[in-house]
């Protein structure tokens, strides 16, 4: 947590340090330099040089031009982004889909985790945890298809119960209504198993003896999970739940683009900061719009990650990132 | 006597029946892709998706055994990137954890630091993409495929804690006394202790580049560099372009009708997920190790 401070310390003597000093320091861990070498390449090709990159968003970018030659024409392009109507369906897609999963894990995971715990039959307990791990473990192409062969509106699996049981078929990658629900359920199906994982193993380590006192006092197994298990997860809850805020601004790109099948329809419910970004990029070539929505991004997401490890800091020192 | 620090059989009974319905839940989507895929085209076309298959038919995988070479190959790019790029990204972490979990090393912070700033902010995607392609042009390179994912900074973050807490000062001091240098000291002494953190951190690296779809959907223009994964999505496109456009591109009717699309895009879901979920008993167990381990503060 104080790493960062004490980064930003040293960093302050790494520029005033005298040049012979810092050769002599090279010299002497030559070795644990170059071990750095090849990760700080791929840092400075991966993250680094994006970084800088970001400017592009200031920029009226011409493919034949290119990066340097093309014209800065300051604000314009977020002008254009933010008075059209995609800032705004793509801000408040992000945001709430995010809150609906926070809350969502917070709760069925936190449940599972306490009933996987409480199986009286240890085996069966593992099996179940087994498979609702899976999920986590198939890639979002994968889970299209799998999603596919429930949703398709001629031969999925629903609409022929749905019509079996005298209902009307659903055009369901026609029909925005259901896609939050469908969205916010397959998240969790793919999650949970693994949110749940997290808590089982706070839940193991909390001492046993507590329980047992309480029971020497009369309380159920109910009111010792209710009034002693949970308080006891409340740190760990809250802290993952703050790591989730912090990435608030930030989605899972598949989940939004491979599960809705790039359905235009749905693209007012569906579309999120990176698919908008990607589609603006790769669909359209709106290099202005996809840069000034990933600059947004950027600075909006890196403001929330900082405030919530600032709150997690308040509550809980040792759990912060930083 | 009874032990009041369990729940009684009644409530076990209730809650195994809720955890029986969920596991249903998971495994339904499973079950009826891979009925599809053993099902006659037609009875599915007719009667649609269905959980036990309706009758028995492997025309959907001799047809794909007839392209068995694009299979194949798509196969064979997921292998070879999947190795490389595991081992790859297992050395370079390892060699950048290790320096900055020395407390003796001067700089180990800011090292740290120019890891940790990568989690924090990132340039998105239009200035990384235009790394790769204007700056690197490795688009449509096997390079793009593994270079996206060699440096995860949490792993690098995991592995450093795992170093510092794991692996005794006096070890380290102790070979170089005996005159060991610094990389034979890493490659001898530190690495075998630190085998835990390396298969949990590998093993998550495996399913990284085995479930990526993501760098080829930017980068990959060549159907030979395709991924099993890209495949699958671009098989799902072409079966969508064509049932879309069923009326307006001629023989499309025709192809259509002789394509098992349907249950062959199913029967491409399980060759997908097949190796996974064999391989799944065995590796199951570390990653659910791995994740306590994750939870150590980085």
């Amino acid at each position: 947590m104080t790493e960062v401070q004490k980064a930003l310390n040293t960093r302050g003597t790494v520029v005033k340090r005298q040049k012979p000093a810092l050769l002599k320091e090279l010299a002497k861990n030559k070795v644990l330099y170059l071990m750095l070498l090849p990760g700080l390449l791929v840092l400075l090709v991966n993250n680094y040089l994006p970084m800088f990159g970001i400017v592009i968003a200031f920029k009226d970018y011409n493919y034949t031009k290119g990066f340097w030659k093309s014209d800065w024409v300051g604000f314009e392009n977020f002008k254009y982004l933010f008075n059209s109507k995609a800032a705004f369906q793509i801000t408040r897609n992000t945001i709430l889909y995010n809150l609906a999963f926070i809350v969502i894990a917070a709760t069925i995971a936190v449940a599972l985790a306490i009933i996987f715990n409480e199986l009286l039959n240890r085996r069966l307990s593992k099996l179940y945890q087994s498979v609702m791990f899976l999920p986590y473990f198939l890639s979002w192409v994968v889970i299209s298809y799998l999603v596919f062969a429930l949703l398709s509106s001629d031969m999925g699996f629903i609409n022929k119960l749905l019509v079996n049981s005298g209902m009307q078929p659903v055009e369901w990658y026609v029909d925005p209504r259901f896609w939050p629900l469908i969205i916010i359920l397959v998240n969790t199906w793919k999650w949970t198993g693994y949110d749940s994982i997290i808590y089982l193993a706070a839940i193991v380590g909390f001492d046993k003896s507590l329980y047992e006192a309480a029971a020497v006092d009369g309380a159920s197994r109910f009111q010792q999970i209710t009034k002693l298990m949970v308080p006891m997860m409340m740190p760990v809850i809250t802290i993952l739940t703050l790591i989730k805020v912090g990435r608030v601004f930030f989605t899972d790109f598949g989940l939004f683009f491979n599960i809705p099948r790039n359905s235009g329809p749905l693209f007012d419910v569906t579309n999120v900061i990176e698919t908008y970004v990607f589609r603006a990029l790769r669909h359209t070539g709106d290099i202005g719009m996809a840069s000034a929505a990933g600059f947004y991004q950027a600075i909006v997401g890196f403001i929330v990650v900082l405030t919530a490890n600032y709150i997690v800091r308040k509550i809980d020192k040792d759990s912060s990132l930083f | 006597m009874k032990d009041c620090t369990k729940i009684n059989k009644k409530a076990d009974f209730a809650l195994n029946i809720v955890m029986i319905l969920c596991t249903i839940a998971c495994v339904l989507p499973l079950i009826i892709v891979f009925s599809a895929s053993i099902t006659n085209e037609k009875t599915v076309t007719m009667y649609g998706y269905s959980l036990i298959p309706r009758d028995f038919s492997l025309e959907s995988y001799k047809y794909i055994f007839k392209n068995i070479m694009v299979v194949l190959r798509a196969y064979g790019v997921t292998m070879l990137v999947t190795v490389t790029g595991s081992t790859l990204s297992l050395i370079i972490i390892s060699l950048y954890a290790y320096p900055i979990s020395r407390k003796d090393f001067k700089y180990r912070s800011v090292f740290t630091f120019i890891v940790f700033l990568t989690m924090l902010f990132n340039g998105g995607l239009v200035p990384w993409y235009m790394v790769y392609v204007n700056v690197l042009h490795i688009d449509n390179t096997i390079m793009a495929l593994i270079l996206p994912y060699l440096m995860t900074p949490l792993y690098v973050l995991i592995m450093r804690t795992f170093f510092m807490t794991t692996i005794p000062e006096g070890i380290i001091e102790a070979a170089r006394i005996d005159g060991a240098g610094e990389f034979q000291t890493f490659v001898r002494i530190v690495l075998p202790l630190a085998k835990p953190v390396l298969a949990t951190i590998g093993l998550f690296n495996v399913l990284t580049y085995w479930n990526d779809w993501y760098a080829p959907l930017l980068f990959i223009n060549n159907e030979k560099l395709f991924n099993l994964q890209y495949l699958m999505y671009r098989v799902d496109k072409a079966i969508l372009y064509l049932s879309n456009n069923a009326g307006s591109i001629n023989n499309a009717t025709q192809i259509m009708a002789n394509l098992p699309s349907q249950t062959a895009r199913m029967a491409m879901a399980v060759i997908a997920i097949g190796p996974i979920i064999l391989a799944y008993p065995f590796f199951q167990k570390y990653f659910v190790e791995g994740l306590t381990i994750g939870s150590i503060k980085g």
